[in-house]
Protein backbone atom coordinates (compact mmCIF):
# COMPACT_ATOMS: atom_id res chain seq x y z
CA UNK A 1 0.00 0.00 0.00
CA UNK A 2 1.49 3.33 -1.11
CA UNK A 3 1.20 6.78 0.45
CA UNK A 4 -0.82 7.95 -2.55
CA UNK A 5 -3.32 5.12 -2.25
CA UNK A 6 -3.77 5.84 1.47
CA UNK A 7 -4.44 9.54 0.82
CA UNK A 8 -6.80 8.81 -2.08
CA UNK A 9 -8.72 6.43 0.20
CA UNK A 10 -8.94 9.01 2.98
CA UNK A 11 -10.10 11.83 0.69
CA UNK A 12 -12.64 9.91 -1.37
CA UNK A 13 -14.02 7.94 1.57
CA UNK A 14 -14.35 11.29 3.37
CA UNK A 15 -16.16 13.03 0.52
CA UNK A 16 -18.42 10.04 -0.16
CA UNK A 17 -19.32 9.58 3.50
CA UNK A 18 -20.08 13.29 3.86
CA UNK A 19 -22.39 13.20 0.83
CA UNK A 20 -24.25 10.19 2.27
CA UNK A 21 -24.76 12.13 5.51
CA UNK A 22 -25.82 15.29 3.71
CA UNK A 23 -28.10 13.49 1.22
CA UNK A 24 -31.57 13.72 2.73
CA UNK A 25 -31.05 16.46 5.29
CA UNK A 26 -29.34 18.56 2.61
CA UNK A 27 -30.65 17.89 -0.87
CA UNK A 28 -34.12 16.48 -0.45
CA UNK A 29 -35.42 18.41 2.57
CA UNK A 30 -38.04 16.30 4.33
CA UNK A 31 -39.01 13.88 1.56
CA UNK A 32 -39.52 10.31 2.81
CA UNK A 33 -37.44 7.33 1.68
CA UNK A 34 -39.50 4.50 0.19
CA UNK A 35 -40.20 1.73 2.73
CA UNK A 36 -38.42 -1.00 0.72
CA UNK A 37 -35.22 1.07 0.64
CA UNK A 38 -35.28 1.71 4.40
CA UNK A 39 -35.87 -2.01 4.92
CA UNK A 40 -32.72 -2.82 2.94
CA UNK A 41 -30.56 -0.08 4.47
CA UNK A 42 -31.38 -1.41 7.93
CA UNK A 43 -29.36 -4.56 7.15
CA UNK A 44 -26.30 -2.84 5.69
CA UNK A 45 -24.02 -3.15 8.76
CA UNK A 46 -24.96 -6.76 9.49
CA UNK A 47 -24.57 -7.62 5.79
CA UNK A 48 -21.12 -6.08 5.36
CA UNK A 49 -19.24 -6.66 8.62
CA UNK A 50 -19.60 -10.45 9.04
CA UNK A 51 -18.61 -11.01 5.39
CA UNK A 52 -15.59 -8.75 5.73
CA UNK A 53 -14.16 -10.63 8.68
CA UNK A 54 -15.25 -14.23 7.96
CA UNK A 55 -12.20 -15.08 5.79
CA UNK A 56 -9.87 -13.30 8.28
CA UNK A 57 -11.32 -15.42 11.07
CA UNK A 58 -11.14 -18.77 9.31
CA UNK A 59 -7.86 -18.21 7.44
CA UNK A 60 -5.89 -15.59 9.44
CA UNK A 61 -2.90 -14.01 7.66
CA UNK A 62 -0.86 -14.14 10.88
CA UNK A 63 -0.80 -17.95 10.78
CA UNK A 64 -0.14 -18.04 7.03
CA UNK A 65 -3.80 -18.88 6.31
CA UNK A 66 -3.86 -21.94 8.62
CA UNK A 67 -6.97 -22.54 10.71
CA UNK A 68 -6.11 -21.36 14.22
CA UNK A 69 -8.02 -22.78 17.23
CA UNK A 70 -7.11 -19.83 19.50
CA UNK A 71 -8.55 -17.31 17.02
CA UNK A 72 -11.67 -19.36 16.34
CA UNK A 73 -12.42 -19.77 20.04
CA UNK A 74 -11.82 -16.06 20.60
CA UNK A 75 -14.21 -15.18 17.77
CA UNK A 76 -16.87 -17.52 19.15
CA UNK A 77 -16.46 -16.02 22.64
CA UNK A 78 -16.88 -12.48 21.33
CA UNK A 79 -20.00 -13.58 19.45
CA UNK A 80 -21.53 -15.23 22.52
CA UNK A 81 -20.66 -12.43 24.95
CA UNK A 82 -22.00 -9.81 22.53
CA UNK A 83 -25.16 -11.78 21.80
CA UNK A 84 -26.01 -12.75 25.36
CA UNK A 85 -25.08 -9.54 27.21
CA UNK A 86 -25.66 -7.11 24.34
CA UNK A 87 -22.40 -5.47 25.31
CA UNK A 88 -20.05 -4.32 22.56
CA UNK A 89 -17.22 -3.45 24.93
CA UNK A 90 -17.65 -6.69 26.87
CA UNK A 91 -17.40 -8.66 23.63
CA UNK A 92 -14.23 -6.82 22.54
CA UNK A 93 -12.42 -7.21 25.85
CA UNK A 94 -13.73 -10.73 26.46
CA UNK A 95 -12.78 -11.85 22.95
CA UNK A 96 -9.27 -10.43 23.20
CA UNK A 97 -8.80 -11.94 26.67
CA UNK A 98 -9.83 -15.38 25.37
CA UNK A 99 -7.48 -14.90 22.40
CA UNK A 100 -4.50 -14.20 24.68
CA UNK A 101 -5.37 -17.16 26.93
CA UNK A 102 -5.67 -19.37 23.86
CA UNK A 103 -2.40 -18.20 22.33
CA UNK A 104 -0.69 -18.79 25.66
CA UNK A 105 -2.08 -22.23 26.45
CA UNK A 106 -2.81 -23.86 23.07
CA UNK B 1 -36.06 36.24 22.37
CA UNK B 2 -34.45 35.83 25.76
CA UNK B 3 -36.69 32.89 26.52
CA UNK B 4 -35.91 31.20 23.18
CA UNK B 5 -32.19 31.64 23.85
CA UNK B 6 -32.44 30.01 27.24
CA UNK B 7 -34.51 27.12 25.85
CA UNK B 8 -31.90 26.57 23.16
CA UNK B 9 -29.17 26.63 25.77
CA UNK B 10 -31.05 24.10 27.90
CA UNK B 11 -31.45 21.83 24.88
CA UNK B 12 -27.73 22.07 24.14
CA UNK B 13 -26.79 21.04 27.70
CA UNK B 14 -29.31 18.22 27.63
CA UNK B 15 -27.65 16.99 24.45
CA UNK B 16 -24.20 17.07 26.03
CA UNK B 17 -25.50 15.14 29.02
CA UNK B 18 -27.29 12.52 26.90
CA UNK B 19 -24.18 11.95 24.78
CA UNK B 20 -21.89 11.26 27.71
CA UNK B 21 -22.34 7.49 28.12
CA UNK B 22 -21.03 6.99 24.58
CA UNK B 23 -17.63 8.41 25.46
CA UNK B 24 -16.90 5.16 27.30
CA UNK B 25 -17.21 3.37 23.96
CA UNK B 26 -15.45 5.97 21.79
CA UNK B 27 -12.15 5.88 23.70
CA UNK B 28 -11.21 2.19 23.29
CA UNK B 29 -12.64 2.19 19.76
CA UNK B 30 -10.52 5.19 18.76
CA UNK B 31 -7.40 3.85 20.47
CA UNK B 32 -7.86 0.51 18.74
CA UNK B 33 -8.25 2.25 15.40
CA UNK B 34 -5.03 4.20 15.91
CA UNK B 35 -3.22 0.99 16.81
CA UNK B 36 -4.59 -1.00 13.85
CA UNK B 37 -3.99 1.80 11.31
CA UNK B 38 -0.39 2.23 12.49
CA UNK B 39 0.13 -1.51 12.37
CA UNK B 40 -1.16 -1.54 8.75
CA UNK B 41 1.32 1.15 7.66
CA UNK B 42 -0.56 4.45 8.10
CA UNK B 43 1.65 7.25 9.43
CA UNK B 44 0.54 9.51 12.27
CA UNK B 45 -0.89 12.22 9.99
CA UNK B 46 -2.81 9.71 7.87
CA UNK B 47 -4.32 7.94 10.89
CA UNK B 48 -5.37 11.25 12.40
CA UNK B 49 -6.66 12.63 9.08
CA UNK B 50 -8.93 9.67 8.39
CA UNK B 51 -10.47 9.94 11.88
CA UNK B 52 -11.09 13.67 11.39
CA UNK B 53 -12.27 13.53 7.76
CA UNK B 54 -14.31 10.31 7.72
CA UNK B 55 -15.37 10.03 11.42
CA UNK B 56 -16.94 6.59 11.01
CA UNK B 57 -14.99 3.91 12.86
CA UNK B 58 -16.37 0.78 11.22
CA UNK B 59 -15.74 2.11 7.70
CA UNK B 60 -12.25 3.27 8.68
CA UNK B 61 -11.38 -0.21 9.96
CA UNK B 62 -12.84 -1.74 6.77
CA UNK B 63 -10.87 0.57 4.47
CA UNK B 64 -7.61 -0.08 6.34
CA UNK B 65 -8.26 -3.82 6.23
CA UNK B 66 -8.96 -3.81 2.48
CA UNK B 67 -5.85 -1.72 1.75
CA UNK B 68 -3.65 -4.04 3.79
CA UNK B 69 -5.10 -7.00 1.84
CA UNK B 70 -3.39 -5.34 -1.14
CA UNK B 71 -6.56 -4.20 -2.94
CA UNK B 72 -6.52 -0.89 -4.89
CA UNK B 73 -7.65 2.31 -3.14
CA UNK B 74 -11.00 2.56 -4.91
CA UNK B 75 -11.97 -0.86 -3.59
CA UNK B 76 -11.14 0.37 -0.08
CA UNK B 77 -13.30 3.45 -0.72
CA UNK B 78 -16.19 1.34 -2.08
CA UNK B 79 -16.05 -1.00 0.92
CA UNK B 80 -15.98 1.89 3.39
CA UNK B 81 -18.88 3.61 1.63
CA UNK B 82 -20.88 0.37 1.67
CA UNK B 83 -20.47 0.25 5.46
CA UNK B 84 -21.58 3.89 5.68
CA UNK B 85 -24.71 3.55 3.52
CA UNK B 86 -26.69 3.17 6.74
CA UNK B 87 -26.17 6.90 7.27
CA UNK B 88 -28.50 7.62 4.33
CA UNK B 89 -31.16 6.17 6.60
CA UNK B 90 -30.06 8.45 9.47
CA UNK B 91 -30.13 11.46 7.15
CA UNK B 92 -33.62 10.57 5.94
CA UNK B 93 -34.98 10.13 9.44
CA UNK B 94 -33.44 13.41 10.68
CA UNK B 95 -34.77 15.34 7.68
CA UNK B 96 -38.33 15.88 9.01
CA UNK B 97 -36.80 17.44 12.18
CA UNK B 98 -33.81 19.36 10.83
CA UNK B 99 -34.58 19.71 7.09
CA UNK B 100 -35.96 23.21 7.73
CA UNK B 101 -32.77 24.50 9.37
CA UNK B 102 -30.65 27.08 7.53
CA UNK B 103 -28.53 25.65 4.71
CA UNK B 104 -25.22 26.27 6.46
CA UNK B 105 -26.55 24.62 9.61
CA UNK B 106 -27.39 21.54 7.57
CA UNK B 107 -23.95 21.63 5.91
CA UNK B 108 -22.29 21.65 9.34
CA UNK B 109 -24.60 19.18 11.09
CA UNK B 110 -24.07 16.58 8.33
CA UNK B 111 -20.41 16.33 9.31
CA UNK B 112 -21.46 15.52 12.88
CA UNK B 113 -23.91 12.76 11.90
CA UNK B 114 -22.55 9.51 13.40
CA UNK B 115 -24.20 6.48 14.99
CA UNK B 116 -24.16 8.01 18.46
CA UNK B 117 -25.30 11.58 17.71
CA UNK B 118 -28.04 10.23 15.45
CA UNK B 119 -29.18 7.55 17.88
CA UNK B 120 -29.37 9.86 20.88
CA UNK B 121 -30.97 12.76 18.98
CA UNK B 122 -33.67 10.82 17.16
CA UNK B 123 -34.87 9.38 20.49
CA UNK B 124 -35.31 12.91 21.84
CA UNK B 125 -36.89 14.27 18.63
CA UNK B 126 -39.43 11.45 18.48
CA UNK B 127 -40.24 12.06 22.14
CA UNK B 128 -40.68 15.81 21.62
CA UNK B 129 -41.54 16.42 17.98
CA UNK B 130 -43.05 19.82 18.84
CA UNK B 131 -39.69 21.34 19.93
CA UNK B 132 -38.43 24.17 17.68
CA UNK B 133 -35.83 23.60 14.97
CA UNK B 134 -33.26 25.63 16.92
CA UNK B 135 -33.82 23.54 20.06
CA UNK B 136 -33.41 20.35 18.04
CA UNK B 137 -30.27 21.71 16.39
CA UNK B 138 -28.83 22.69 19.77
CA UNK B 139 -29.60 19.26 21.20
CA UNK B 140 -27.96 17.56 18.21
CA UNK B 141 -24.81 19.69 18.48
CA UNK B 142 -24.78 18.98 22.21
CA UNK B 143 -24.60 15.24 21.57
CA UNK B 144 -21.60 15.85 19.26
CA UNK B 145 -19.67 18.25 21.49
CA UNK B 146 -17.69 15.76 23.56
CA UNK B 147 -17.56 12.66 21.41
CA UNK B 148 -15.82 14.30 18.43
CA UNK B 149 -12.75 15.67 20.26
CA UNK B 150 -12.59 12.43 22.29
CA UNK B 151 -12.62 10.39 19.06
CA UNK B 152 -9.78 12.45 17.53
CA UNK B 153 -7.69 12.32 20.71
CA UNK B 154 -8.13 8.60 21.25
CA UNK B 155 -7.04 7.89 17.66
CA UNK B 156 -3.84 9.84 18.34
CA UNK B 157 -3.34 7.97 21.58
CA UNK B 158 -3.68 4.68 19.70
CA UNK B 159 -1.13 5.77 17.10
CA UNK B 160 1.38 6.58 19.81
CA UNK B 161 0.65 3.37 21.75
CA UNK B 162 0.53 1.30 18.54
CA UNK B 163 4.09 1.91 17.52
CA UNK B 164 5.12 0.39 20.89
CA UNK B 165 3.07 -2.84 20.63
CA UNK B 166 5.00 -5.95 19.41
CA UNK B 167 3.39 -8.49 16.99
CA UNK B 168 2.91 -11.22 19.61
CA UNK B 169 -0.10 -9.27 20.86
CA UNK B 170 -1.97 -10.60 17.79
CA UNK B 171 -3.55 -7.26 16.93
CA UNK B 172 -4.27 -8.66 13.49
CA UNK B 173 -7.25 -10.21 15.22
CA UNK B 174 -8.52 -7.04 16.88
CA UNK B 175 -10.49 -6.11 13.75
CA UNK B 176 -12.42 -9.41 13.47
CA UNK B 177 -13.15 -9.33 17.22
CA UNK B 178 -14.38 -5.77 17.02
CA UNK B 179 -16.70 -6.35 14.07
CA UNK B 180 -18.10 -9.46 15.74
CA UNK B 181 -18.68 -7.35 18.86
CA UNK B 182 -20.46 -4.62 16.89
CA UNK B 183 -22.77 -7.07 15.14
CA UNK B 184 -23.44 -9.66 17.88
CA UNK B 185 -25.99 -7.65 19.93
CA UNK B 186 -28.26 -7.31 16.86
CA UNK B 187 -28.27 -11.05 16.10
CA UNK B 188 -31.14 -11.73 18.45
CA UNK B 189 -33.48 -10.57 15.73
CA UNK B 190 -34.16 -13.23 13.09
CA UNK B 191 -33.73 -11.04 9.96
CA UNK B 192 -30.39 -9.75 11.29
CA UNK B 193 -29.25 -13.28 12.08
CA UNK B 194 -30.20 -14.51 8.60
CA UNK B 195 -28.38 -11.56 6.98
CA UNK B 196 -25.22 -12.26 9.01
CA UNK B 197 -25.23 -15.99 8.21
CA UNK B 198 -25.75 -15.34 4.48
CA UNK B 199 -22.95 -12.77 4.55
CA UNK B 200 -20.50 -15.24 6.14
CA UNK B 201 -21.39 -18.19 3.88
CA UNK B 202 -21.29 -16.22 0.62
CA UNK B 203 -18.02 -14.47 1.47
CA UNK B 204 -16.31 -17.73 2.45
CA UNK B 205 -17.55 -19.38 -0.75
CA UNK B 206 -16.49 -16.54 -3.06
CA UNK B 207 -13.27 -15.41 -1.41
CA UNK B 208 -11.33 -16.49 -4.55
CA UNK B 209 -12.82 -13.51 -6.44
CA UNK B 210 -10.38 -10.63 -7.04
CA UNK B 211 -10.58 -7.06 -5.64
CA UNK B 212 -12.78 -7.89 -2.66
CA UNK B 213 -15.68 -8.42 -5.08
CA UNK B 214 -16.72 -11.33 -2.89
CA UNK B 215 -17.54 -8.84 -0.14
CA UNK B 216 -19.83 -6.79 -2.40
CA UNK B 217 -21.67 -9.91 -3.56
CA UNK B 218 -21.97 -11.22 0.01
CA UNK B 219 -23.21 -7.85 1.31
CA UNK B 220 -25.88 -7.43 -1.36
CA UNK B 221 -27.09 -11.03 -0.94
CA UNK B 222 -27.20 -10.66 2.86
CA UNK B 223 -29.02 -7.31 2.69
CA UNK B 224 -31.70 -8.76 0.42
CA UNK B 225 -32.01 -11.84 2.65
CA UNK B 226 -32.48 -9.73 5.81
CA UNK B 227 -35.00 -7.39 4.17
CA UNK B 228 -36.94 -10.34 2.72
CA UNK B 229 -37.17 -12.16 6.07
CA UNK B 230 -38.38 -8.92 7.68
CA UNK B 231 -41.01 -8.45 4.96
CA UNK B 232 -42.31 -12.00 5.36
CA UNK B 233 -42.41 -11.74 9.14
CA UNK B 234 -44.38 -8.52 8.77
CA UNK B 235 -46.78 -10.15 6.30
CA UNK B 236 -47.48 -13.02 8.68
CA UNK B 237 -48.50 -10.73 11.54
Amino acid sequence: MTDTSIWLTIIFLGIGTYLIRYSFVGFFGDKQLPAWLIRHLRYVPVAVMPGLIAPLTVWPAATGGELDPARLIAAASALIIGGVFRSVLGAIFGGMAVLYLGLYFL
Amino acid sequence: MGRDMSRTRTAYWKGIWAGMPFLVMAVPFGVLFGVVATDAGFDILQSFAISVIVVAGASQFSAVQVLSDGAPWYIAVATGLAVNMRMAMYSASLAPHLGKAATWHRIVLSYFMIDQTYGVSILEFDRKPEASVSEKLAYFFGTATLIFPVWYASTLLGVIAGSAIPPEYALDFAVPIMFIALVAPSLRSLPHLVAAVVSVIVSLALVWMPYNLWLMVAAVAAMIAGAEVERQMGARK
